[in-house]
């Protein structure tokens, strides 16, 4: 059935009007509060006063946040975290990956969609049961160090020195399955040729994997890294539930993304907390941009 | 926030008062209850049910487990106003306040009466969402003393203005397992009688029947820098804004709260945790320093089991506090058709005598209402404390409580301190360092 000619878009608008719904939904919850959150960075406010109690302080809100003892804690905090939980994340993952891409073949997808599991888990799922896993005195993991090492029950979610290696040990178990995928993928695009001209010349499996291997994944893992980079920065969910949203003993577990959360929904304070967030941002982009010159091919490679 | 619900309001797993443990039977108003009804709609002084013209819906959004109450109040209510719905719209207790925080701040989607934990309302009454309830048609000046007095002290604002009317309060007590007493071969005064007494009791609890005096050296910390405060000086800032973390009060908690630790009198676990609670049903803790509402909770789903072994007790030493407390207050920005309605509401839940010791027998939801405070319920013996009329205990405790003044930064000051005796606890710090360094702290942020 035909349309009647008013009706029907003219090609020239079509895809403006289909692209709309997006365009929309992204105007009202990406963009509208990122503007808003900028706009918020410059201001005083009492939210319980309403939108019209904002008043204008400058450059304020960041001389206050780059002054806070507590921003820079956090930023330690996120900074220790996210290299102890995105390193090992890929030093395990390529070896795995390598590994099942080359040793298994029917189990193949059940390792990798066991590997990949915890990934597409909700995260408060994760948290809580970890959260129970971790407990001092009834948890699993103190269970098991007792019994085969004889350590003493530790706290792992109470002592300030314990917290950070927990919170650690859930983000790398939760995404190291999702870089294995990663590099799995990007091993199958490695062409099998270059291996058997390598045989023949009597390269070894470690020299294999070194010179053809590793080369090869370069690109990938320029995009893992940066995945990784992002997401330790921002880390929130896990350290969220496992500290019950405070951040732990001495705030050992609190990230910068938790502590700008805490600073507006806690401790009432949105425009610092926003300042903190777009300084936050200005952090992630700059290492964002350090990675990319890190994996850059240096003059001379192809 | 009051003592200790700042530790139990926050773990988003365990909300303070959980509504699942709560008994709901349905109750139908008695004639007894009505003439009541009436004599409170008599004393508000407001015209009668309201000139219904077209259909009223009042919204409510409330917490647990004040939506139950508010729903169990709501046949009365129909009573009286036979044309106006009321919605309650419940959410958990922090989901509630950030959402309540939001629609403030928007002054969009505002309820037309909202149910504020002590805390929050401490919070808001520095801001302007709310209405001054000293107002007409409010005029609550009027009926100012029918409530426990620090109820209403805590809705008030730095400028005066009253933001909420109080329901149900968290008089303080120390609760202990009687039989682990008389297994140490102590009598309750020894460890009332004062805050050393209190600890060397602990030292021969821990001797003789190898159970923790109490659940973490900061519940004893909470309750000292709460006994001493000066009138008008609020719990970390002077009217001035002036930091108070370094004064004597400060300086003996954390003396006290090192002493604890020292002797390995704490079990060194957080209020509402797993361990909490297991310690409770593994009677691993002889005393607890809470909110009467506790023996409520233990009662109905910590620790049932062990039913008649705790007694209440005053606090230590004379000390005073209060841990928790629920209110209403009328949003500026809700529909005005609807104000007069939502102070009728307010009315019935706050000023009836009959709501409130419903909600106090179903919810122990302790009343603000002092008129309701000579009910024979009072003087009843509880069984799970052993057959203690302890509701009397309390009542007297409510009546000596003295209102702090809030600061903004309160709930920050409350986390540096914490922070800071963990560092005392753990690594030794000393006691001066660190309430040195938490008031360069707070220095900060007092001004912002």
């Amino acid at each position: 059935m035909k349309l009647p000619a008013r009706l029907r878009l003219s090609p020239a608008l079509a895809p403006y009007a289909l692209l709309l719904p997006f365009f929309v939904l992204f105007a009202v919850f990406g963009l509208f509060p990122l503007l808003f959150s900028l706009w918020l960075a410059f201001q005083a406010w009492e939210p319980t006063d309403g939108l019209a109690a904002m008043r204008w302080v400058g450059l304020e809100n960041f001389a206050f946040a780059l002054q806070d003892e507590w921003f820079w804690k956090s930023l330690k905090n996120t900074a220790w975290l996210a290299v102890a939980s995105g390193v090992p994340q890929h030093l395990v993952a390529i070896p795995l990956a390598v590994f099942i891409h080359t040793r298994l073949q029917r189990l193949r997808d059940v390792a990798v969609g066991a590997y990949f599991l915890p990934y597409i888990t909700s995260t408060v799922a994760i948290s809580i049961l970890f959260a129970s896993l971790f407990s001092t005195d009834f948890g699993a993991i103190n269970a098991v160090l007792g019994g085969l090492f004889g350590i003493d029950a530790i706290d792992w979610l109470g002592r300030p020195e314990h917290i950070k290696p927990a919170i650690a040990a859930v983000v790398f178990w939760r995404y190291v399955g999702f870089n294995v995928v990663l590099y799995l993928a990007a091993l199958q695009t490695i062409p099998k040729d270059l291996y058997e001209a390598a045989t023949m010349d009597g390269a070894s499996r470690w020299q294999q994997f070194v010179h053809i291997t590793l080369p090869g994944l370069k690109p990938v893992m320029f995009f893992g890294v940066t995945l990784s980079v992002i997401g330790g920065l921002q880390l929130f969910e896990e350290p969220f539930i496992l500290t019950g949203g405070r951040g732990g003993s001495d705030q050992a577990g609190m990230t910068t993304a938790m502590y700008l959360y805490r600073m507006a929904f806690d401790f009432n304070d949105f425009g610092a907390a926003s300042a903190m967030s777009w300084l936050l941002f200005a952090l992630v982009v700059g290492l964002t941009w350090a990675t990319h010159r890190a994996f850059r091919p240096k003059a001379g490679q192809a | 926030m009051q003592l200790g619900a700042a530790t139990a309001t926050r773990g988003p797993a365990v909300p303070p008062r959980t509504p699942d443990a709560m008994p709901q039977t349905p109750h139908a108003p008695t004639p007894r209850r009505r003439a009541l009804l009436l004599g409170a709609a008599a004393a508000l002084a407001l015209p009668g049910p309201a000139r219904a013209t077209a259909p009223v819906r009042l919204t409510v959004a409330a917490y647990p487990a004040v939506d139950t109450i508010v729903r169990e109040a709501l046949p009365a209510w129909r009573e009286r106003h036979p044309g106006v719905a009321v919605q309650v719209v419940s959410r958990q207790f922090a989901d509630h306040h950030t959402a309540m925080t939001t629609a403030l701040s928007t002054r969009s989607h505002l309820p037309d009466l909202m149910a504020l934990e002590v805390g929050y309302v401490g919070r808001f009454a520095q801001g302007g969402g709310l209405d001054d309830l000293r107002q007409p048609p409010y005029d609550i000046g009027r009926i100012a003393d029918r409530w426990v007095p620090y109820a209403l002290a805590q809705a008030t604002g730095r400028g005066g203005a009253i933001v909420a009317a109080p329901s149900d309060i968290g008089p303080g007590t120390l609760l202990v397992r009687h039989d682990l007493l008389t297994r140490a071969g102590l009598a309750e005064a020894e460890l009332t009688r004062s805050w050393d007494g209190y600890v060397a009791a602990g030292r021969q609890i821990q001797a003789r029947t190898g159970a923790y005096l109490l659940a973490h050296a900061r519940d004893i910390k909470n309750l000292l820098i709460r006994t001493g405060i000066q009138p008008g000086e609020g719990l970390y800032f002077g009217a001035g804004h002036e930091v108070l973390v370094e004064s004597p009060r400060f300086v003996r908690a954390f003396e006290l709260a090192r002493e604890v630790r020292r002797h390995r009198l704490d079990a060194r676990v957080a209020e509402w945790s797993n361990e909490w609670s297991e310690g409770f049903k593994r009677g691993r803790l002889a005393t607890q320093l809470t909110g009467a509402w506790l023996a409520g909770h233990l009662s109905n789903w910590i620790a049932p089991d062990t039913r008649g072994l705790w007694r209440a007790l005053p606090l230590p030493e004379g000390a005073q506090a209060a841990w928790g407390g629920s209110f209403f207050a009328i949003p500026r920005g809700a529909p005005a058709g609807h104000k007069r309605l939502a102070w009728e509401l307010i009315g019935l839940l706050t000023l009836d005598r009959a709501q409130q010791l419903q909600a106090f027998r179903r919810h122990d939801a302790f009343p603000a209402l002092r008129e309701s405070h000579d009910d024979p319920f009072f003087e009843e013996p509880i069984p799970f404390l052993g057959g203690q009329p302890a509701r009397a205990l309390w009542r007297d405790a409510a009546r000596r409580i003295s209102a702090v003044a809030v600061h903004k930064q309160d709930a920050f000051a409350g986390e540096v301190i914490d922070t800071e005796l963990d560092k005392v606890l753990d690594r030794g710090k000393p006691i001066a360092v660190a309430l040195a360094d938490a008031a360069r702290l707070l220095a900060r942020r007092a001004r912002r």
